[in-house]
């Protein structure tokens, strides 16, 4: 049972707060936004999202930037208590549209309406956007979502790609379209995190991918909706020498290492044709989440060079490559490296003819920064970076640079090539056809090579 | 300021600033950034002012709060259209105010009399109000009683729970009288919102007058719901709310106390449980009995329709599942085929709370129990990735466990516990432990299975990886995990080359770090000290700086003099400046190791011994002049005495600092899916005892051994502590401490405590097995009451035999006095025994123990656990007075080892006592 519950902005402002027990004193929003903020006193380290404070069991996650906070005095489980901090997060987004400081401020009354419904003296009700939307009463105030910063994986879709109508992403639940009239339209993304570490020889150390199957329906009444994978697909690496390797020549199965589903999901047919039912519920929410070690081509090849030019001087050269077919374009790409301490000052030779490239060294932190608007697949680019020490290097510079490190998203692609083959939608009136969207999407979670 | 209130109430405008938020006295002097920057510049900070806010709402509270008031007062009467939409508006800013901490309470009247409204938004509002004033103005809650019961009978049942809600919430004590009858009315109420509003609404009456609830009888209405209703969030509503009155009425209610002694007097029931928490309190057996067939039947009945059930109720009733025990193994089959598509949920909880049903279950099948290690494998790898960095640390901590507790089952996927470089510090730091605890058990794997290294060094190559890591705190974490490899590694030839390779780095924290390690490395495998001196003597004192690797450098320096060409004159050197040295841990260090130096290689050290004595004689720490004069006078009085303390025989330090005893380990297994697993202590540590919470309730017994005794806590809390410093400190700061305590005498060993401690242990064990010989004799005359060992040649006892203790052959004690004495005395003895196997084997039959102790007047009052743990509680008294000794035995049948705990209502005898009950338990297996 939780004994509050309350966000706070990052300065530390009280926002919402709600006390559901009365066991906790009414200053623990400010002793726990203390101790997080002066964790250690060198300020390196995060603060856990769970500590015992004088007795006080403190939770907290983190939502673009907002802290939602439980406190318990019993000995909760944690898991408990942090999913239904992020649920929370959740039901607000779906009713606010977009989730920042200041639509929380606008719609407070609608907040603690939603919080009074969530909890009940301290024991969780429900988080299901569906079954509030019948205890809700107050009308969203809608926030201008332009100028906010991004939420969930499903934001991704906002930058870049002009297909998507990206404003739909932040449509409140209960919220009217401006015309009166609600759009039919359901959303379905594949997204997949990757995360691959090379060796110094540029051979695949670990490479894992992250995937979610994220479900965000405006259908109105309900439909039943299945959901096609493909046929090759198996679950549980148990049969994974019968395959072999296949990942990188793009055919053979998709074998997953593990997955979980949505409540709502069904999954009779699923051994048969591979084939999930479900009726989706208002807002977004995660079908399935799975999880693949099956070995796949990486997006991006990175090739570091060092080259020492005396003792005062050293020639950094990053040569970056994308393996992806050149119909796919990569947005947003950040390579990072760490330079030696004693690095004073970087030039850097970009190569010609390439729009919205920027290489920096930010000197407070010793990093060498490298940001490329687009690149198109099949591409290659290069950086040459030149290093100023402030005293003689001796040894080795690798030991001290590196792990280069690089981001990316790369919309219409997924490396695990899982698909949706179709989304069906059981008609119930004779209504104008809905609009589907199926999207796919790679982010780099952690994609780093050693020098 | 009137205009402005004014101008804004009516038609709301934007603050002519920053546009951003309504321009209201508030957002004008404290939200809007241009106010901010102007308070700012005049250099103060904003939190500064978020705490000033109370004196700053007197400034404008009046004016505004009245302005409000009127305005409301005028709207109460008025049925004009758009009154409603007027009324909105002002409820929303008067909670603002209220949410911001401005103290809105004297519009009560005003807003109870708008809210006669059929909007729903708007009594919304008003209950929200009315709920956060009420509890302290109770007479103003009075006020609201008649609006909310007639609420209560609307014919929206939306407005009828919410103000069923909000008449529970109130929080008046004096006004629970009103809620009896439209609580009621809500438990039979046709919609199933009433109703689970209603369910949780007994709950906080309850709290309010546990009496009124009871004299309703609304616990057993609860029950009659908890069966019948249709509605799945009902059902899991009077489930929470029976679980927590039943847990608090445990405590207090005569009735249910009664029930319990019931229960505990029942040794053939205890007997049966095949497990310490499934002893239930009175609550959960009620909860059983209140299933209409027997406990199986319903169980399953409730997880057929667990599905029903929303994701957080079904982690409710996993909870509860985790404590039931089935009757037999298909039925545990049942279950978990039952149960087992919940390890795929998307929610986290559900899974943890599932993983537990499975791991309790299965405990005494150590087939199954390894298979379901292997199930939910996969199933919280998947969790970890794919939920946010706090999931991730929250599943990861319950990882961390298990592989604590069966290491191998992740011993193919280290893999997974890598560190990615942009995850948090807390999740990389678990990673990391992870790494440690599954390269650990990979090798002794490995040793086994020939072909070593390979395997097991692909974790520490990982780490290495780390070490380079710009990162810092994350590259000491990586060193120290290092270390911990290697200082449980038989096979530590690869990884100190590794360490070595860290000092080359010149890297100052990785050199700091190292040496540390380096430093207990060295102590547990001397024969590694030719390598490591090399290295260490080309690292320059001037590049250490932190004191622990300060310390740990002159340690070696010191310890190995004669190995290391230079090291009296880097000793000489770091005496030299002894007055820029500022701790004193370093300043210790430095005396004992130039002591060591100059007995070994007097000539060369003659001159800094001199010079560092006359520092540390004048040195203002305390320590630190009783330390250098005490080597003084050693040196004064003889030095071949001093050479033998100073610089005994080098001995390998097999253990380190302690461990977590491995009760307080199962305990926080006992407590799987809770905090216990993230702060790694069991709950007693960290919570008070009234915050157990509803799940905890069941571990009746385990309440016994661990409420509220100050002492035990303390140790055990102190041991966690320990575990948590450097390993290098905790044990230098042991000898430190044991050094002085015994007077110098200690000083033969000042490097190597362990020894000492071992030497500490042993005297028990011989303790036991002398007491075995000498009431072997005594056995006869102790049935008539003879004197125990008194007349018994002592021998070379190492501790004065007990003196005459006659125990009473017919005491008794009701469980319920047990329990009350158990929690009030302090722990007066507390050891580690060890017993006879043959004693164990005897255990087979678990009444064997009981009926033994009888013999001895000594009564088994309760029992239960299961192989190898097994838990006692015994009771005994004075033949001539009511003195009684209260005894916690627990047994672990594969080690053989007894921890024992004594309580005594006579403190002086219960060491007496002590030795007869061990002599007692050791003649178990003889005949």
């Amino acid at each position: 049972m939780i004994s509050q519950f309350f966000v706070l902005s990052q300065r530390g402002d009280n926002i919402v707060f709600r006390d559901y027990r009365g066991d906790v004193q009414k200053g623990s929003a400010e002793i726990f936004f203390r101790k997080v903020k002066f964790w250690k006193e060198d300020g390196k380290e995060e603060a856990p999202p769970v500590f015992n404070l004088d007795g006080v069991n403190y939770f907290h996650v983190k939502v673009v930037g907002l802290l939602f906070v439980a406190t318990a005095r019993i000995n909760l489980s944690p898991s408990l208590a942090l999913e239904l901090l992020q649920r929370i997060a959740r039901v607000i987004k779906d009713y606010l549209g977009v989730l920042s400081e200041e639509s929380l401020r606008k719609n407070f009354v609608l907040v603690y309406e939603l919080l009074d419904e969530v909890i009940d003296f301290g024991y969780i009700q429900t988080t299901s956007t569906e079954v509030l939307k019948s205890y809700i009463f107050n009308e969203p105030i809608v926030v201008d979502a332009a100028c906010m910063p991004p939420i969930g994986p499903a934001a991704l879709f906002m930058q870049g790609n002009k297909r998507m109508p990206g404003t739909a992403v932040t449509k409140s639940v209960v919220a009217n379209e401006p015309g009166g009239r609600k759009r039919e339209e359901i959303f379905v993304d594949i997204i997949e995190k990757i995360s691959v570490t090379f060796s110094s020889s540029g051979y695949v150390l670990t490479s894992e991918i992250d995937g979610t199957i994220q479900m965000k329906s405006y259908l109105t009444g309900n439909p039943e909706i299945r959901l096609a994978l493909n046929d090759d697909l198996y679950i549980g690496r148990s049969g994974i020498s019968n395959f072999g390797y296949s990942g990188s020549s793009g055919t053979g199965p998709v074998i997953l290492d593990d997955c979980n589903f949505h409540e709502s999901v069904h999954m009779d047919s699923f051994d048969v044709d591979r084939t999930l039912s479900l009726v989706p519920p208002d807002g977004e929410f995660p079908v399935m989440n799975y999880r693949i070690t099956q070995e796949f081509k990486p997006p991006f090849s990175i090739n570091t060079l060092i080259e020492e030019a005396g003792t005062l001087k050293a020639e950094v050269i990053l040569k970056i490559r994308a393996e992806f077919p050149s119909s796919i374009t990569a947005n947003t790409i950040l390579v990072e490296m760490p330079l030696p301490a004693c690095t004073t000052r970087v030039n850097f030779d970009l190569e010609r003819g390439i729009v919205g490239q920027n290489a920096d060294f930010k000197e407070s932190h010793k990093k060498l920064e490298w940001s490329v608007k687009k690149i198109v697949g099949g591409s290659e680019h290069t950086l040459r970076a030149k290093l100023n020490f402030s005293q003689e290097f001796h040894g080795n510079i690798t030991k001290e640079a590196g792990p280069v490190s690089m981001t990316f998203t790369i919309p219409m692609y997924n490396p695990s090539r899982l698909q949706v083959k179709y989304l069906q939608i059981a008609k119930k009136t004779k209504t104008s056809n809905p609009y589907r969207w199926v999207r796919y999407v790679t982010q780099a979670n952690s994609y780093v090579a050693r020098i | 300021m009137d205009f402005l209130a004014h101008h804004h109430i009516i038609s709301p405008d934007l603050c002519p600033f920053c546009s951003l938020e309504n321009c209201d006295a508030i957002h004008t002097f404290l939200h809007c950034r241009f106010a901010l920057d102007i308070w700012r510049s005049a250099g103060i900070h904003e939190h500064v002012m978020i705490f000033s806010q109370p004196s700053f709402q007197l400034w404008f509270q009046e004016g505004e709060v009245s302005d409000l008031k009127m305005q409301l007062r005028q709207l109460a009467g008025s049925r004009a259209p758009g009154t409603d939409d007027t009324k909105r508006e002002l409820f929303k800013k008067v909670i603002s105010y209220m949410t911001i901490g401005i103290d809105v309470s004297s519009v009560f009247s005003e807003m109870v009399m708008c809210s006669a409204t059929s909007d729903i938004v708007l009594k919304k509002m008003c209950y929200l109000y009315v709920g956060n004033y009420a509890k302290h103005n109770p007479d103003l809650a009075l006020l609201t009683i008649n609006f909310l019961q007639r609420d209560c009978k609307d014919e929206d049942p939306m407005i009828r729970g919410l103000a069923l809600r909000s008449l529970c919430s109130l929080g008046v004590a004096n006004l629970v009288e009103y809620l009896v009858g439209p609580l009621g009315n809500g438990l039979k109420d046709g919609n199933s919102y009433v109703r689970m509003v209603a369910a949780v609404g007994v709950l906080k009456l309850y709290h309010l007058s546990a009496v009124t609830c009871m004299d309703a009888d609304f616990p057993a209405l609860l029950k009659h719901l908890m069966l019948k209703d249709k509605d799945a969030q009902v059902v899991a509503n009077c489930l929470t709310s029976l679980q927590e009155i039943w847990s608090l009425e445990a405590g207090t209610s005569e009735e249910a106390t009664k029930e319990r002694e019931s229960l505990l007097s029942k040794p053939d029931r205890l007997c049966d449980c095949n497990s310490l928490s499934n002893i239930t309190s009175t609550g959960e057996l009620d909860l059983l009995l209140a299933f209409p067939h027997q406990d199986r039947l319903v169980y399953i009945a409730q997880l057929h329709k667990m599905k029903e059930f929303g994701e957080w109720a079904q982690c409710i009733v996993l909870e509860l599942v985790s404590k039931y025990v089935p009757t037999d193994s298909d039925e545990i089959f049942d279950i978990m085929n039952l149960l087992e598509d919940r390890l795929q949920h998307a929610n986290g909880a559900v899974v943890l709370a599932t993983i537990k049903v499975f791991l309790h279950m299965t405990l005494s099948m150590t087939d199954v129990h390894q298979q379901v290690y292997e199930r939910i494998k996969a199933p919280l790898l998947t969790l970890v990735s794919s939920g946010s960095p706090e999931q991730s640390y929250a599943v990861l901590s319950h990882l961390h466990l298990l592989v604590m507790r069966a290491p191998f089952i992740f011993s193919l996927d280290y893999k997974h516990f890598y560190c990615q470089y942009n995850e948090p510090f807390y999740v990389k730091k678990l990673k990391l432990e992870m790494l440690t605890a599954v390269a650990n058990e990979s090798n002794t794997y490995e040793i086994v299975s020939a072909n070593a290294q390979s395997f097991g060094s692909i974790p520490v190559t990982e780490l290495c990886e780390y070490v380079a890591n710009v990162d810092i705190p994350m590259a000491r974490e990586s060193i120290r995990a290092v270390g911990k490899i290697a200082l449980q590694q038989y096979d530590v030839n690869a990884i100190v080359d590794r360490l070595l390779q860290f000092l080359e780095m010149e890297k100052e924290h990785v050199t700091a770090e190292t040496l540390v390690l380096v430093k207990d490395l060295l102590r547990k495998y001397p024969q590694w000290s030719h390598d490591c001196i090399a290295v260490v003597g080309n690292i320059s004192s001037k590049n250490v700086q932190e004191p622990k690797a300060k310390a740990a450098l002159i340690w070696m320096l010191g310890e190995y003099a004669q190995d290391m060409q230079d090291s009296p004159y880097i000793l000489e050197s770091l005496i030299e400046n002894w007055d820029e040295e500022h701790s004193a841990e370093v300043r210790l260090h430095l005396l004992t190791a130039v002591i060591k130096c100059f007995l070994r290689r007097p000539p060369e050290t003659q001159k800094a011994l001199g010079a560092a004595l006359a520092s540390g004689l004048a040195d203002f720490h305390q320590d630190v002049r009783d330390r250098a004069l005490f080597y003084y006078r050693l040196l004064q009085y003889d030095v071949s005495v001093a050479e033998r303390i100073v610089n005994p025989p080098k001995q390998a330090v097999s253990v380190f600092a302690d461990t977590q005893s491995s009760e307080i380990k199962d305990r926080i297994f006992d407590e799987f899916n809770s905090l216990s697993v993230v702060y790694q202590k069991p709950s007693y540590m960290f919570t008070d005892k009234e915050h157990r919470g509803p799940f905890a309730f069941s571990e009746d017994l385990g309440n016994l051994s661990i409420g509220a005794e100050p002492d035990d806590t303390v140790v055990a809390a102190q041991r966690v502590e320990e575990n948590d410093k450097d390993l290098l400190l905790s044990t230098s700061e042991k000898e430190e401490s044991q050094g002085y305590a015994n007077n110098g005498s200690a000083y033969n060993a000042p490097s190597y405590n362990a020894s000492t401690t071992t030497g500490g242990s042993q005297g028990h064990l011989d303790l036991v097995s002398l007491d075995q010989t000498s009431t072997a004799h005594t056995t006869a005359s102790l049935a008539i009451d003879e004197l125990l060992g008194l007349g018994m040649p002592a021998g070379p006892s190492p501790a004065p035999l007990p003196s005459a203790l006659l125990l009473n052959a017919k005491a008794v004690i009701d469980p319920n006095a047990f329990q009350q004495k158990w929690r009030q005395l302090p722990v007066s003895v507390s050891q580690d025994i060890s017993i006879d196997p043959r004693g164990v084997a005897a255990m087979a039959n678990p009444q064997a123990l009981p009926q033994h102790m009888q013999a001895y007047s000594i009564h088994c009052i309760a029992s239960g656990g299961q192989a190898p743990n097994f838990k006692f509680f015994f009771f005994a008294q004075k033949a001539e007075e009511s003195s009684a000794y209260l005894v916690e035995c627990v047994i672990n049948s594969s080690s053989c080892k007894v921890q024992l705990k004594i309580k005594a209502d006579d403190q002086s005898t219960s060491q007496a006592f002590a030795e007869l009950f061990q002599s007692s338990l050791s003649k178990l297996s003889l005949p």
